[in-house]
């Protein structure tokens, strides 16, 4: 036992050393005038956890570790499986400073998720689950769903793990989950595709269908391919679908001769197409609707440059929603309202260089979120705290998370010429 | 040789009526033999078909000439009709380089009632990809109406958008930004029997 708490402390310095290099890798920032710049992180804060060694069951713990780690609401303290003790002991788990412990146990054929608390001495949740075997299809995804609530049991709101982003790359959509795994293309050869979001019920994804400088949206479902097409249009390139939140109304701009502006139409039906604005010598575009489904943010030029306004969902009440300075700010593109409904994250260009940016709704402030290349094309993770962006940081441009509490950044895609990202909500 | 043997004739004609002795009965005039002394002429025939094929071959030459000039006219004019136009960044202003461009083509379409274009704006890489697509709308659309203000009826002109979708020039260079800002036009009607205007 005594031999086994050394290798526990080594490794617990291991950790702090693995810590201070997270810190390193955080996307630094700089100042701009009017703009609170970077992320607010002290290390330290977060509760830390250990997934206990679970005999016969390390390929779900391991998941479970890449998806706690992920959810960047923990230190991990890491302790390999080797001679370790499987049973809870409260005291040495304290003594090694962690905050929480997951325990893997067998109950009667089942596999129970106990999550202990070191601080009350008691166990806080136990899931129990028929675990799939590692090679079956739903064997992450049930892993993911318990990583999820271990989450929102710690911390009070649930992680993410159960969810896919949606990116287009050589002009297909693929699906990736949220670890980066079972990456696997979703629309037909024949479809060049732009724009492609989510429904909110996770089954669709809405798409335009480029052909020619023209486009109609397309619904596909996911699981079984098929597709419908929404207000077909031979004259116009319906682009940048976005649905409500109740998943009735499909809000996007259509660009015509006379300009692009934003129209609804109803999902079911395609019906009782509806213009929002009516954009003149300038072009509205990119709607994302509030998660209310009272507003919606866009992104219209009416002021020159394109910048990200606000309106009610039926067109009324336009104002700006991002503040700029006129001929200073450079363009703001794609925004994306979260779902909590307090912020908006959009690209700005700096530099002629977009870099992702968050909106507090509320006060009307923008944070920049990232320096380091070319930032673009956010969208929200389930739980609103993390952003998946495209970058070129690597050289091509991929798929990168962002943590927009601590600032960590890691790549989710590892393919060629990503663009394009939509981040479901949970499974 | 003609002249001369009729000149002796009529010499000895004129001999004959100085002797003052009845004129004897008139020796007939040697009839001059035209055709005996002189090359063939071709028969009539031969004559008239050998003309015909002169004149058709004139005429196929002229034709021909005519066709030619009017393939070159044509293929000038389509290829006035057809030349791009270019942008700044992030604007969608006809450039003053770009405006007696665009009056050809205005000409060029008025002369050709029956021609129709579409014109495809396009957006180099570095705007946003979604934004870019509108911003290809807007170029498009500034061409069109540059040509609907010099007379050209506006049911004649359509305009797409390709944004950043179809570049040019694959590079990531303003060499290539600059090529890829820019409006293609496409003949969609009317083309086989365009004519070139003065």
């Amino acid at each position: 036992m005594i031999r086994f708490r050394a290798a526990l402390i080594g490794l617990f310095t291991t950790a702090a050393l693995s810590v201070s290099g997270r810190l390193l890798a955080q996307d630094t920032t700089q100042a701009q005038e009017g703009v609170r710049v970077g992320i607010e992180y002290r290390p330290g804060e977060r509760p830390s956890i250990v997934v206990l060694p679970a005999t016969g069951r390390d390929s779900a713990r391991n998941v479970l570790l890449r998806d706690l780690d992920y959810s960047d609401r923990f230190e991990i303290i890491p302790v390999g499986s080797e001679g370790a003790s499987t049973t809870v002991n409260y005291v040495l788990l304290r003594s090694l400073g962690a905050d929480f412990g997951v325990e893997l146990a067998d109950v009667s054929g089942a596999t129970a998720f106990r999550l202990h608390d070191m601080k009350t001495g008691t166990m806080r949740k136990e899931q129990r689950v028929n675990l799939p075997a590692p090679g079956d299809p739903n064997f992450r995804m049930t892993v993911h769903r318990i990583a999820d609530e271990i989450v929102r049991s710690a911390i009070g709101t649930p992680g993410y793990a159960t969810s896919q982003v949606v990116f287009l790359s050589n002009k297909r959509a693929y699906r990736v989950d949220s670890d980066g795994a079972n990456m696997a293309v979703i629309t037909p050869d024949g479809d060049e595709v732009l724009s492609p979001a989510w429904s909110p019920d996770g089954k669709r994804i809405a798409y335009t269908k480029f052909a020619a400088g023209q486009g109609s949206i397309v619904l596909i479902d996911v699981a079984s391919g098929q597709r419908t097409v929404l207000a077909p249009t031979t004259k116009a390139l319906n682009f940048t679908a976005a649905f409500s939140p109740d998943g009735r109304t499909l809000a996007f701009a259509r660009a015509t001769e006379e300009g692009t502006d934003i129209y609804t139409a109803e999902v079911a039906t395609g019906c009782c197409l509806q213009r929002l604005t009516v954009g003149r010598y300038s072009d509205n575009l990119s709607p994302s609707y509030a998660p209310d489904g009272r507003r919606m943010a866009f992104v219209s030029t009416r002021a020159g440059l394109p910048q990200i306004y606000v309106m009610g969902a039926d067109g009324t009440d336009q104002e700006l929603l991002a503040p700029f300075d006129y001929g200073v700010t450079g363009s703001s593109n794609a925004p994306e309202w979260s779902p909590d409904g307090a912020s908006v994250v959009f690209h700005r260009d700096v530099d002629r260089s977009p870099q992702i940016f968050v909106l507090d709704v509320a006060g009307r402030k923008v944070r920049q979120l990232t320096s380091s290349g070319r930032n673009e094309d956010p969208t929200w993770a389930p739980d609103g705290k993390h952003v998946a962006f495209v970058s070129d940081r690597s050289g091509t441009r991929q798929l990168w998370v962002i943590d927009i509490i601590t600032g960590r950044v890691r790549q989710l895609t590892f393919t060629g010429g990503v663009r394009l990202p939509t981040w479901s909500r949970r499974f | 040789m003609h002249l001369q043997f009729r000149l002796l004739t009529i010499v000895a004609a004129v001999g004959l009526l100085a002797c003052g002795k009845k004129p004897e009965p008139e020796a007939p005039a040697p009839q001059p033999t035209p055709t005996a002394n002189q090359p063939a002429p071709t028969p009539p025939s031969e004559d008239a078909a050998a003309k015909a094929a002169r004149e058709q071959a004139e005429r196929d030459r002229l034709a021909r000439e005519a066709a030619e000039k009017a393939a070159a006219d044509r293929a000038t004019a389509l290829q006035q009709l057809v030349a791009m136009i270019h942008f700044d960044f992030d604007k969608a202003d006809i450039l003053s380089d770009d405006v007696s461009n665009l009056d050809r083509k205005a000409v060029i379409m008025q002369a050709n009632t029956g021609v129709r274009i579409r014109v495809s704006g396009h957006a180099d890489e570095r705007g946003s990809d979604e934004y870019n697509l509108a911003l290809g709308n807007r170029r498009a659309g500034a061409a069109k109406r540059q040509l609907v203000n010099k007379g050209v009826d506006a049911g004649r002109i359509e305009v797409i958008s390709f944004g950043e979708e179809r570049p040019l020039d694959p590079g990531h260079d303003e060499g290539a930004w600059g090529k890829n800002r820019r409006d293609e036009f496409e003949v969609t009607a009317g083309g086989e029997s365009l004519v070139l205007p003065q």
